[in-house]
């Protein structure tokens, strides 16, 4: 393999690797649970995507053409944003409480209550323009 | 919006393109054994699970649809970008928030899709839809239907609603045409 090659390969390893180290450090670092979201879902998706460019890199150059690294980001696309969504729903249902100065309490009351399904009807009327 | 397909055979016609795709990455190779396995797969399995999903809107624009997956890996990137720079400054500056969107779609398939795709992309996570209906005919039609998400740094309100609704909502009407 020639000295470039292995520098590119470095380059995307590194660059993923941060990126999924900035992802866990938002994840440990954020004060309530749903800033601490955001780190997983999105710094973490750039970080694999890196990671896994390195190694279709690396496998194409090593031996032949080796693309199905694709799949995993594509699926990795597909899931985080469901997962996020299940998470993010699951504190919402259970009322967890965000920290003192996230706006739009309103909103978050109202999911929280859209959550169970005894106060749909009685928020039915209320949504109107 | 159609809903119906053209072909019966074919239900789905880009989910089947998307099949083969798949196919032949699992297998490396676009050699005419695998092209012609992938292809049988890829018409047989859309035509089987089309009987058990509820009816969604068609993909009406492909290559507007195509655009729209490249907008948002771009985005992808920026937001990566701008999500890291925000969890390694200082806390105290964040300003969390919880805002509601009002959705123009209507459908199931096109809203799953925006909201992802606010998930993946400017400092957002989608939260909740509501008010949740069921898909039985006959229902109440929907009225208004809100996307609920969590900023993690809220500049302008209502500059960010406006933003979702321009770049990502509006050529998704385009894309379903509905």
């Amino acid at each position: 393999m020639q000295n470039w090659m292995e520098w590119a390969v470095a380059f995307f390893l590194l660059l993923g690797g941060c990126f999924v180290l900035i992802g866990s450090i938002g994840l440990s670092r954020m004060p309530d649970f749903f800033m601490r979201l955001h780190g997983p879902t999105k710094a973490t998706t750039l970080g694999m995507g890196g990671i896994l460019l390195g190694s279709i890199f690396y496998f194409s150059l090593l031996q032949s053409v080796s693309v199905h690294e694709l799949l995993i980001t594509i699926f990795l696309l597909i899931t985080a944003p469901i997962s996020a969504h299940m998470l993010i729903k699951t504190a919402l249902h259970h009322q967890l409480r965000a920290i003192e100065r996230t706006g739009g309490e309103r909103e978050l009351k109202k999911g929280q209550q859209e959550g169970s399904p005894d106060t749909k009807k009685a928020l039915a009327g209320d949504d109107k323009p | 919006m159609r809903v119906t397909p053209r072909y019966s055979w074919l239900p789905t016609p880009y989910r089947s393109l998307l099949l083969l795709l798949v196919w032949l990455l699992l297998n490396q190779s676009v050699e005419l054994i695998h092209l012609f396995f992938g292809t049988i797969l890829a018409l047989i399995i859309p035509w089987i699970s089309g009987k058990f999903r509820d009816p969604q809107p068609l993909i009406e624009r492909p290559l507007l649809a195509l655009r729209y997956i490249l907008l948002v890996f771009g985005d992808i990137v920026t937001a990566n970008a701008q999500v890291a720079i925000l969890i390694l400054g200082p806390q105290s500056r964040l300003n969390p928030a919880f805002v509601r969107v009002p959705l123009d779609l209507q459908h199931d398939l096109p809203i799953t899709i925006l909201a992802s795709t606010v998930s993946m992309t400017p400092g957002t996570v989608s939260a909740d839809v509501y008010p949740c209906h069921d898909t039985q005919p006959g229902d109440a039609e929907i009225t208004q239907r809100w996307l609920l998400i969590h900023v993690l740094n809220l500049e302008d309100e209502a500059d960010l609603i406006a933003t979702i609704k321009s770049r990502y909502e509006a050529p998704l009407k385009e894309i379903f045409q509905c």
